[in-house]
């Protein structure tokens, strides 16, 4: 059985994107080992409210480390002290009674404070609108076993699309890079024979896009790999530089 | 008695579907441009649809309330997807996976609607294929498949254990076009609040900004509704966070019927409750019992000593488990469908075999899967999904049998739709699990992704045309309609309503009470007893609800109290309405199980004779009860049995 532990929560509150933020501290009491980060955080909310006090925002919603909403920066890393785990599958039993736990949210000049722990990712929409995708319109297309695609080509294709769009390898990077996110898209679709059709395309497109909004360069201090919850590598990294370079190459 | 018309097209059962696209009215392209279709959410059925009819040329307002259409709930689907493709030569066809829906869902849905379904499941995984949708392979480079309850054969295409995510991302990504294409415009973070009615169609809905409170209005020639199921009236699901059933009550209390609001489905295998400060239930993909076989000991005093942590299950011998779900069923074994998997599981807790401290677990071990498998094969399969299990409940299922236990999982009820999905407000289509169109009264495994994406891309893309094709005349509506103030007073009002009560009681303590009231008494078995209870009790948290809650923060702001109590305030409706529908079902069908309507070895025992109907509720005012106005289900083309999975 777990057992309950009492701590304090050092939690960064925040209006708006233009107003000055600060750390507040809450002490929390007789929490159980078995309670998962976010409903820890439902529980501090609850006892806000029940003083009258507006809760913490922060994003969540499949609480299965699945959907890549939640996103919160604990103790200086991006979800939190567990490795290849989101917030939602971080449990209190982690950590230890008697703890400071400093709670932020992700950090990048990409993406912009809305409220308290809540940032905007509307940005990695966008790059994906710019070319993470095959174009292809819904109708008919050849049987699915016409194109025959070897099982390493699908395994590799099937890891570097895990990628849940959570933003931590932008928050863990020092330049607020988003390689390993775009990264992962192309690995994806450009190793596919159905995507290598606009493969260059497709990787000039995402890159200019992510350039024009604010995020910066790579340069290969694998921070991102080391927080991704599902553990994408800087593979794909070299995968994308490869195919982008190729593509300059061609014009 | 409102007469209803599901606008089944002439024919065999084979030529329907063929026969309603030759005949249906189209919309030139030239004119597509000039029509504006409201789609709400982006699962996979929203943004399938969103995405398809960008493509086609009209033009679409794309609404969600998550910060990215990629969040939808439908990304939490693990399992797989069904197809009729009979690339395992294992006897497959079209109509066997609509035979086995049929009968999967207890007789209660429509013939013509799943024949269709199982017709388009081929073009749906085609079409993933083609997107990049990075399904599992076999070394020749072909399509790997694996079993998934209720059926047998093996017809369910994978990606690992996240194929709702790799389908989502699918959907998301051809949206994702569009959008880059300015032929749909994307507006996350925005909840529908109500929908806007001109002239008996539906032209419009009103929103809230989710980021600064602002009530928005939009106007179209028809809107689409895919919000996808209510099981968050209980509470504790397997349901996102923000999962909730407004958009279908909103729709409801404008003359949408609603239909078989009682067919909830109850997962078997989730991860058991601990604790009350939990906010939700985990599930474990259902493809797990492929491999994994579920017990509870044959000794009771086994099971007592399981419970008070005096033993470990390892020590019980093979001779001493009862593997309760091959005894009962000795043809489908552990890929029993979820109703009667669920049910029995229930069966041996209630007699006292549950396995863990509140006696309310079962076991799936995989000792046999790593014993005949090897423990590699069996990390390749379920690695993820272990992994996911040792985190939350920090025992390692490789050395340990799983505790599992049934929870809320997925809504086959919904709002009502004809064949061409149009509800019975014109104007207005539900697709995805926010209809109550295909499962009948149970769903079986890999079916939800099958139909969010056959109704997003193969069913409504045609269907809304046949609407549309009168509507081309129809010029652009203004939102500074009479129809659209009114529409957004009432969302105002109501706003102002709940946000003036401040009371002493969070939003979440009193959807907890209404989840155990709804778990208690409209759970996995229900008696006309506990039924009439749940109307009283619901009708006590409602009072509760409208004289105590308290909404800290404004209005006029983001303020996350204020989303929560106004999808709480439309739970409290649609389980109330679960309760009277369920009350009125005097049969045990699929998911609906009433007590007092079984077969003496506790199968569900239906009343084709005065049941056989699909019941549709029709809203008719705050202080009266609800209309009920009966479907009558047809079988022309199938002989209805009794559902038997023993032999």
């Amino acid at each position: 059985m777990d057992k309950n532990i009492s701590f304090t929560l050092k939690i960064w509150r925040q209006r708006g994107p233009k107003v000055p933020g600060a750390f507040k501290e809450y002490p929390m009491k007789d929490i159980p080992g078995d309670t998962s980060f976010l409903e820890m955080m439902d529980i501090l909310n609850e006892e806000l409210i029940n003083k009258g006090e507006e809760p913490v925002v922060f994003d969540h919603d499949c609480r299965e480390g699945i959907c890549g909403m939640c996103s919160l920066y604990i103790n200086g890393y991006p979800h939190g002290p567990a490795t290849a785990a989101t917030t939602c599958q971080l449990y209190m039993r982690r950590f230890k009674d008697g703890d400071v736990i400093t709670v932020e949210p992700w950090r990048s000049a990409a993406f912009p404070i809305i409220r308290d722990l809540m940032v905007d990712r509307g940005a990695f929409d966008k790059i994906i609108q710019a070319g993470g995708f095959i174009s292809v319109n819904t109708g008919a297309p050849q049987d699915a076993n016409g194109i025959l695609i070897s099982k390493k080509v699908a395994d590799r294709a099937m890891d570097a699309a895990s990628c849940i769009g959570c933003g931590a390898c932008v928050a863990a990077c020092k330049n607020g890079s988003a390689m390993l996110f775009v990264s992962s898209k192309i690995a994806q679709l450009n190793i596919l024979p159905q995507g290598k059709v606009e493969a260059g395309r497709r990787v000039k497109a995402m890159i200019a896009k992510m350039d024009e909004l604010g995020f910066g360069n790579c340069t290969n201090t694998r921070a991102c790999e080391a927080e991704c919850p599902k553990s994408e590598t800087i593979d794909n990294i070299a995968f994308l530089n490869r195919d982008f370079i190729v593509a300059k190459l061609k014009d | 008695m409102a007469n209803i018309d599901s606008k089944i097209p002439e024919g065999l059962l084979a030529e329907k579907w063929s026969n309603y696209k030759a005949h249906q009215k189209l919309v030139n392209p030239a004119n597509k441009r000039r029509l504006d279709i409201i789609v709400v959410g982006t699962g996979l059925a929203g943004a399938s649809a969103a995405a398809s009819l960008g493509e086609l040329g009209f033009n679409v307002l794309n609404f969600c309330i998550q910060d990215s259409p990629r969040r939808a709930h439908s990304i939490a689907a693990q399992g797989g997807i069904n197809a009729a493709k009979n690339y395992q030569n294992d006897g497959d066809s079209i109509y066997r996976l609509y035979y086995d829906t049929i009968k999967g869902g207890d007789y209660r849905s429509r013939e013509a609607n799943v024949y269709r379904l199982a017709e388009v499941s081929n073009n749906i995984i085609d079409q993933c294929v083609a997107q990049g949708v990075p399904f599992a392979r076999d070394y020749g480079g072909t399509l790997d498949n694996r079993s998934f309850g209720g059926a047998q054969v093996s017809r369910t295409f994978y990606a690992k254990g996240q194929t709702g995510q790799q389908l989502l991302l699918g959907a998301y990504s051809a949206l994702s076009r569009q959008i880059g294409k300015g032929t749909v415009k994307l507006y996350a973070r925005h909840e529908m609040l109500n929908l806007v009615i001109v002239e008996g169609r539906a032209r419009g809905i009103i929103t809230r900004n989710l980021v600064n409170g602002k009530i928005e209005r939009y106007s179209a020639h028809a809107v689409v509704i895919a919000t996808g199921g209510y099981g968050n009236a209980y509470f504790l699901s397997t349901n996102a966070m923000a999962s909730n059933g407004s958009v279908a009550i909103q729709c409801y209390k404008k003359g949408a019927y609603f239909a078989n609001p009682c067919y909830a489905q109850i997962h078997p295998t989730c991860i058991p409750v601990h604790g009350d400060k939990q906010s939700k239930l985990t599930l474990m993909s259902e493809s797990l019992r492929n491999d994994g076989r579920i017990w509870v000991p044959k000794r009771i005093e086994d099971a007592k000593a399981l419970q008070e942590g005096k033993l470990n299950p390892n020590d019980i011998p093979d001779d001493q488990r009862d593997f309760y779900l091959e005894r009962r069923y000795p043809a489908f074994g552990n890929l029993v469908p979820r109703d009667v998997a669920s049910r029995a599981a229930k069966e041996r807790c209630d007699k006292g075999y549950g396995v863990n401290n509140t006696g309310l677990a079962v076991f799936l071990d995989f000792k046999y899967a790593i014993d005949r498998l090897g423990e590699d094969v069996v990390r390749a399969r379920y690695g993820n999904l272990f992994d996911m299990y040792e985190e939350i409940t920090d025992v390692n299922p490789y050395n340990n049998p799983m505790m599992i236990f049934p929870a809320i999982h997925y809504t086959m009820g919904g709002i009502w739709v004809d064949y061409e999905l149009q509800t019975s407000i014109s104007g207005l289509f539900a697709i995805g699990e926010c209809n109550f169109s295909d499962h009948g009264a149970n769903r079986l495994g890999a079916s939800a992704l099958m139909q969010g994406l056959a109704d997003g891309y193969f069913v409504l893309p045609y269907t809304i045309q046949n609407y549309l094709s009168d509507q081309i005349q129809v010029p652009r509506f203004s939102v500074d309609m009479p129809e659209f103030v009114a529409a957004e007073k009432e969302v105002t009002d109501k706003i102002e309503k709940l946000m003036s009560i401040k009371g002493e009681h969070s939003v979440d303590s009193i959807h907890k009470e209404l989840g155990r009231v709804m778990w208690e008494c409209v759970g996995m078995g229900r008696t006309k007893e506990s039924l009439e209870k749940a109307v009283l009790e619901i009708d006590k948290v409602k009072k509760e609800f409208y004289s105590s809650v308290r909404i800290p923060g404004n209005a006029d702001d983001l303020n996350v109290e204020l989303d929560k109590a106004i999808r709480l305030a439309d739970f409290i409706e649609v389980g109330r309405l679960m309760a009277i529908d369920a009350l009125n079902r005097n049969e045990s069908c699929g998911g609906h199980f009433r007590e007092e309507y079984q077969t003496p070895e506790g199968e569900a025992l239906r009343d084709d004779k005065d049941y056989m109907y699909v019941a549709c509720w029709k809203y008719t005012g705050e202080d009266s009860e609800p209309e009920l106005i009966k479907e009558p289900l047809k079988y022309e083309f199938t002989e209805v049995k009794t559902r038997n999975y023993k032999v």
